[in-house]
């Protein structure tokens, strides 16, 4: 194998730790309250802002993220109760137009408090690289991994086997039932908006390093996140993950080796591995197939 | 004192009102039947005890006023409904349909009890416990649901159409396995049906409702000696 290729997947894996980062964001909003929220990504920027201001008046880093991530949780939990609660009754289209509108007034916000010009974001891991088998992997990248894992491996936990999490999934599953069943719906569903506003300012604070802090940060990564969130079956945390490096990869590839992809149609590749594979598998690669009986 | 009273409930969606002032009286471990033709009421009535749509007039529980509270609130206190087409969370396991249904108790270990007791009396349940309750058939789905609210440990269950969608065989099934649970627990039961001969099966008594109004009401001697009940609902 030449190392040219190596290094090809190694990075791409890094990337796709990046765009995994949101897309687990995405999953948990969706198993928790059977909608996509396209204002995930701007919701982490201003987040991920929020911890740049305290990291510029003196806090260290990881208390900056430590406090953000709490901050974004009660934000999150603020958005659903203050603003999505209003559509949730009405049809699921109104409340996912909605996070569309979020997504544009938050990163106006983003930008109003913050400016457009991009700033430097301290990385929680050291710098410097790693050389495995020939190839050049950076610490941060392993970092990223490791906290990935970590984050896949609690929302197993919190979904499989507690009640909060069986509670999110009949919620997700069918609210009117689930009330019947003396579970308060509306406040399981701000603890949804809650936990993924959480994971998303931690996603935030993986990626600001890698690529400057600027309002537009996730915008391209939204596509990214949301295309590994589809594939990996909108349901499954592992599957976003693996997802995700799946595109990163096969992205970096493609960018190499078929030249007329070069690093401008890089971005197609998702969105064409999204339909490829939805064609074959509509459910996405580790999403349940939907039988309904009547 | 009745367990569940109604006195002249209405109830609206949007400006339509559909009831116009419903009365109903359960006693403790007694079983009411909610009869009538499709359009009448019925899944209504049950709707404004568990606080689904606006209600007036008054609702009490033991004596409480329930009337205005939020469907888990009602839930809370000891009233189970299982809505018409059974409400069965689709994308969650059997148990796990089961354990939603435990969601307010605090008993873990009566909890599971409960769970393998459930399993005993259904068997073909507990053969796919960890089976996707969408895969099940329309009448283990309705068993899921009827446990599901049997978990919760009611005082008083609502039942809307149980035999809704199933062959008279599988429906037959459902309504004895719902009168083994009354017989275990000594629960008070709502139940409304359109098939009255099913209804009787159960329930002491029952109500008819007509457009939003009790038609009829008297106990199961009574209505099943009517000629009009016979027609209508008995088939002749």
């Amino acid at each position: 194998m030449d190392s040219i290729f190596l290094q090809l997947v190694v990075d791409g894996l890094a990337n796709g730790a990046i765009y995994a980062a949101l897309a687990l964001a995405i999953v948990l909003v969706h198993r928790a309250t059977g909608m996509i929220n396209f204002a995930q990504g701007a919701m982490a920027v201003m987040s991920t802002f929020l911890a740049w201001s305290m990291w510029q008046v003196g806090l260290p880093a990881p208390v900056a993220i430590l406090v953000t991530i709490v901050i974004s949780m009660v934000m999150g939990a603020a958005v659903e109760r203050l603003v999505i609660r209003r559509f949730e009754q009405g049809s699921e289209h109104t409340a996912v137009i909605v996070t569309v509108g979020l997504l544009v007034l938050f990163t106006g916000l983003a930008g109003l408090f913050w400016g457009y010009t991009a700033v430097e974001f301290p990385s929680l891991f050291p710098l410097g690289t790693l050389n495995i088998a020939g190839a050049f992997v950076s610490y941060q990248s392993l970092g990223n991994i490791a906290v990935l894992l970590l984050v896949v491996l609690g929302l197993q936990l919190l979904f499989k086997k507690t009640k909060l999490g069986l509670a999110l999934r009949a919620v997700a599953d069918n609210p009117e039932s689930s009330s019947l069943s003396g579970i308060p719906v509306g406040n399981l569903l701000m603890v949804g908006w809650g936990l993924a506003a959480a994971l998303g300012a931690l996603a935030g604070a993986l990626i600001a390093p890698k690529v400057f802090l600027d309002p537009h940060m996730l915008d391209q990564v939204l596509v990214y996140a949301l295309a590994a969130a589809i594939l990996g079956g909108l349901n499954s945390p592992l599957g976003a993950v693996v997802a995700a490096m799946l595109i990163g990869v096969v992205e970096n590839l493609a960018g190499h080796y078929i030249t007329i992809i070069g690093d401008d149609l890089k971005i197609a590749v998702p969105l064409i591995a999204m339909f490829i594979i939805l064609l074959v598998r509509p459910q996405g690669l580790f999403g349940q197939k939907e039988v309904v009986r009547v | 004192m009745p367990v569940l009273e109604l006195d002249n409930v209405t109830a609206a969606y949007g400006k339509a009102e559909v009831l116009h002032g419903i009365g109903l009286k359960v006693e403790p471990g007694g079983a009411v039947g909610i009869l009538g033709a499709n359009g009448a009421g019925k899944t209504t009535t049950l709707r404004a005890v568990s606080g689904m749509v606006k209600t007036g007039g008054q609702v009490t529980f033991n004596g409480r006023k329930i009337t205005g509270l939020r469907p888990d609130q009602v839930a809370g206190l000891g009233i189970s409904h299982v809505p018409q087409g059974r409400g069965t969370l689709a994308r969650l396991s059997v148990r796990d349909n089961l354990l939603v249904g435990a969601y307010r108790r605090k008993d873990s270990r009566g909890v599971a009890v409960d769970l393998e007791h459930y399993f005993e009396l259904f068997p073909q349940l507990a053969a796919r416990r960890n089976n996707l309750a969408a895969a099940l058939s329309g009448g283990e789905q309705q068993l899921l649901a009827i446990g599901r609210a049997f978990m919760s440990k009611p005082e008083l269950m609502l039942l809307d159409e149980p035999s809704l969608g199933l062959a008279p065989s599988t429906a037959q099934g459902v309504y004895e396995a719902i009168a083994e649970l009354r017989r275990h627990s000594g629960l008070s039961m709502v139940v409304v049906e359109q098939n009255a001969a099913l209804a009787f099966s159960i329930v002491e008594e029952a109500i008819v409702l007509e457009t939003g109004h009790v038609a009829l009401a008297g106990t199961r001697d009574e209505l099943m000696g009517m000629d009009a009940i016979r027609e209508a609902y008995l088939g002749g």
